[in-house]
């Protein structure tokens, strides 16, 4: 059983990159409108004509 | 009409790129297509660098470079269907915007961690009923406590800190038992660990952490949200003022008046601050600041208040007290005293751990000495009594209360109630007797036409589109309850007269009774205001009234079914309260009071015994509301009188009121339901875990078992108070 060693700590290693990700998320201001983030996906102004 | 030369430099703060910056609450906001039609027409004006809308909160962030006059959005947002106005944040909602980002962080962090130690206690569980080896099991007991450690020095912060707050200030909390569940959990664990023994309750400490994080960050998200659309409400409400600046008129915010300057009040303006008459007569509705409906004619040396409505004539005032924080001096003082007296309910929550805290930890140190009297180590006693202390973590006892009030807060949100006060739930559902103010509050907060179906169907059309043209203010609420849009031609307006025109050939005039020349204008009751209109040898008398919510009957009778007692004080006089109490059936009124008499009788109810819910609106109302045990505000009420109240209510009807206790007194029978649920869990728990058959295991399914089953109930309070049958969604926010 000595894979553990380090998988143990590979698995948290990959968790903590989960959670740094969401803290930076949550830093850049991601979470501060969560409503219109999922209405402005709609619109296509941000497409040429 | 927007004046675009309206100073607004006080709400620009500079912005990241060197520009100016500005937020502004918006209201008209529909559906999603609105944010890029807000966002588009603002971008396209010469001058802004960036527009970002909120749409969470209805908020749209504004930066510009220099030469640009911020009035310009106002009046491009008007044009396409916006109202905007400048919004500064309340300290308070700014702190609270920091607090919830660190409990996200906190909730964040104790997720990952709780995962992540479940994981590896799941595994030494199975393995030890198979074929775990001892040094497997103490490397996974290690890397747990590698992560249990920090997570709980990071995320249990919120609760460590409250509970030593609480300590030091020699009394208990729900947070008390927590952090010292947590501590010594971890503590155990740790001394376990470093002794290669079986079990380590790593999971559970986290795990407690966790769900609290849950109910303490939904709690936290719903107040902000409630908070953000009051405050967008008050900054819509947001005036403007005409200021003097070397003799020439300048448009500025109300916020930005102060004591000393000159402000020219014209007819149909309301008083923008506390100032003195400098010159100029005119007679002022005064209903929001005192419930007095009669008009008070001023002169030269007058002193008026802020909120007052000014009727005829243009008046030069000088400013006294700035701003919005005007107020009359008695007011204030009574307002602190009231304050002050208003002895704090102790929360339930308060109540149940002050109970809960010592039975629970002088179980565990009787169950320590019961272990060392039978005759076993100091280290199985000691394991054995911290089990009860996990066993009992007050998880379901901590979610019992914030999860139901998450709920409720919810509930009466739909139906148009906004809570101020986080404990108001339970103070609402404890109200006994209701206090009303009349005017604003029974009744509308602006008058109505009440004889409209007496009146010839064209003629009244023909007065509101000659009203269409007058800035009187009855002439104002006879334009907008016709829903005339197009004013007459050639209309000429005499102040203090009315209004003439020709049409149709023949002179057409909207006014007092001598400009129409109509003889019967001062028949009738008093209270009511009358308004003439005379064409071609056809006259008619249009009458104006305060005029009662339209639901106040039906309202007045579920309360009555609900077994409040019912009272009316009002600063009007009798024979204006009188009518109104009779149409309602309320028998116990007064009228003619001072604010201290309100206080007063409130005092007398309370020395009776009675839990008061006091419901108002004007600036008299504002230390009756603090001096009452519960207080509910209509949006429409003065920022002050707000301030003062538990609870703010918004739209025309009086039924957010009746659904406001309904919905209480069921959210306060959910929340004595889970404490109940709670203690029944630990009657069953504790005996298993004093005679010492406490796994980790148990105690982690019996922790989640109880907090889903409290939180289940919780979302009981989910459906929304439906007690009456009418169906309006003009309780809406929009």
């Amino acid at each position: 059983m000595n894979v553990l060693v380090y998988l143990v700590p590979m698995a948290l290693g990959l968790g903590l990159i989960g959670l740094f990700a969401f803290l930076w998320a949550l830093r850049s201001g991601q979470y501060s409108d969560v409503d219109g983030a999922a209405l402005r996906v709609l619109s296509d102004d941000d497409i040429e004509k | 009409m927007t004046d675009t030369t309206l100073d607004l430099s006080l709400y620009a703060k500079p912005s990241a790129n060197g520009g100016l910056a500005m937020d502004l609450a918006i209201d008209g906001i529909a559906c999603g297509a609105c944010i890029s039609r807000i966002e588009g027409a603002v971008k396209q004006l010469p001058g802004v660098t960036e527009a970002r809308l909120n749409y969470t909160n209805r908020r749209l962030h504004v930066a510009w470079a220099d030469p640009f006059r911020p009035a310009q959005i106002l009046q491009t947002l008007e044009n396409i269907g916006y109202r905007a106005h400048p919004f500064i944040p309340l300290r308070a909602e700014q702190e609270e915007a920091a607090e919830a980002r660190r409990l996200t962080r906190c909730l964040a962090v104790a997720g990952f961690a709780t995962m992540n130690i479940m994981l590896l206690s799941v595994s030494v569980w199975s393995g030890n009923v198979t074929d775990i080896t001892p040094e497997t099991r103490h490397f996974f007991h290690w890397a747990s406590a590698l992560i249990a450690l920090p997570t709980a020095a990071y995320a249990g912060r919120p609760f460590f800190e409250s509970a030593w707050q609480a300590l030091r200030a020699k009394s208990l909390n729900m947070n008390v038992p927590i952090s010292l569940g947590v501590i010594l959990a971890l503590g155990m664990s740790l001394v376990e660990t470093a002794n290669h023994a079986e079990h380590a309750y790593y999971d559970s400490a986290v795990m407690l952490l966790f769900f609290l994080l849950v109910g303490r960050t939904l709690d936290h998200a719903m107040r902000r949200k409630t908070r953000a659309i009051a405050g967008n409400l008050a900054a819509l409400k947001g005036d403007t003022a005409h200021r003097f600046v070397d003799d020439e008129l300048v448009s500025v915010p109300v916020a930005a008046l102060k004591a000393g300057d000159r402000v020219l009040v014209k007819a149909g303006e309301r008083v923008p601050a506390d100032a003195v008459v400098v010159s100029g007569v005119s007679e002022l509705d005064e209903s929001p600041v005192t419930g007095e409906t009669t008009r008070r004619k001023v002169a030269a040396g007058a002193t008026v208040y802020a909120g007052s409505m000014n009727y005829f004539g243009a008046l030069t005032l000088g400013v006294t007290a700035a701003g919005s924080a005007a107020l009359i001096d008695e007011i204030e003082k009574l307002l602190e005293k009231a304050a002050g007296a208003k002895s704090r309910a102790l929360r339930l929550a308060d109540r149940a751990a002050r109970i809960y805290a010592p039975v629970v930890h002088l179980t565990a140190a009787l169950t320590a000495a019961g272990w060392l009297i039978a005759g076993s180590s100091v280290h199985d006693a000691v394991v054995t009594a911290i089990a009860v202390l996990i066993i009992t973590c007050p998880c379901a006892l901590a979610l019992a209360i914030p999860v139901v009030q998450v709920v409720a807060s919810g509930a009466l949100f739909r139906a148009g109630v906004i809570l101020n006060a986080g404990d108001a739930i339970e103070r609402l559902a404890e109200a006994d007797s209701v206090v009303f103010d009349k005017t604003g509050t029974l009744t509308l907060p602006e008058p109505r036409v009440v004889n409209a179906a007496m009146l010839a169907p064209d003629l009244l059309a023909l007065a509101a589109r000659l009203a269409l043209s007058s800035h009187h203010p009855l002439a104002q609420v006879l334009a907008r309850e016709a829903a005339a849009r197009t004013p007459f031609d050639g209309t000429e307006e005499e102040p203090g007269q009315g209004v003439r025109a020709l049409i149709d050939g023949a002179e057409a005039r909207l006014g007092s009774a001598d400009f129409c020349s109509v003889a019967d204008a001062h028949a009738g009751e008093p209270g009511t205001s009358r308004i003439c209109v005379a064409h071609g040898g056809r006259s008619a008398t249009v009458a104006i009234a305060q005029t009662l919510r339209p639901d106040a009957v039906d309202c007045v009778k579920a309360l009555n079914a609900l077994g409040l007692e019912l009272h009316i004080l009002s600063g009007d006089r009798r024979d204006a309260v009188e009518p109104i109490a009779a149409a309602l059936g309320i028998s116990n009124w007064r009228g003619e009071l001072k604010p201290a008499q309100k206080i007063a009788y409130i005092e007398t109810l309370k020395a009776q015994g009675r839990r008061v819910l006091m419901v108002g609106d004007g600036l008299n109302d504002a230390p009756a509301l603090a001096a009452a045990h519960v207080s509910v505000s209509p949006i429409a009420a003065a920022d002050l009188t707000q301030a003062q109240a538990d609870a703010v209510f918004l739209g025309e009807q009086l039924r957010p009121v009746v659904q406001a206790v309904v919905g209480a007194r069921r959210a306060r029978r959910l929340m004595a339901q889970n404490l109940w649920l709670a203690a029944i869990y630990n009657a069953i728990a504790v005996p298993v875990a004093i005679v010492g058959l406490v796994t980790p295991l148990i105690a982690a399914l019996a922790m989640s078992g109880s907090s889903m089953l409290v939180t289940l109930n919780a979302l009981r309070a989910h459906r929304g108070p439906h007690i009456m049958p009418t169906q309006a969604e003009e309780s809406d926010a929009s």
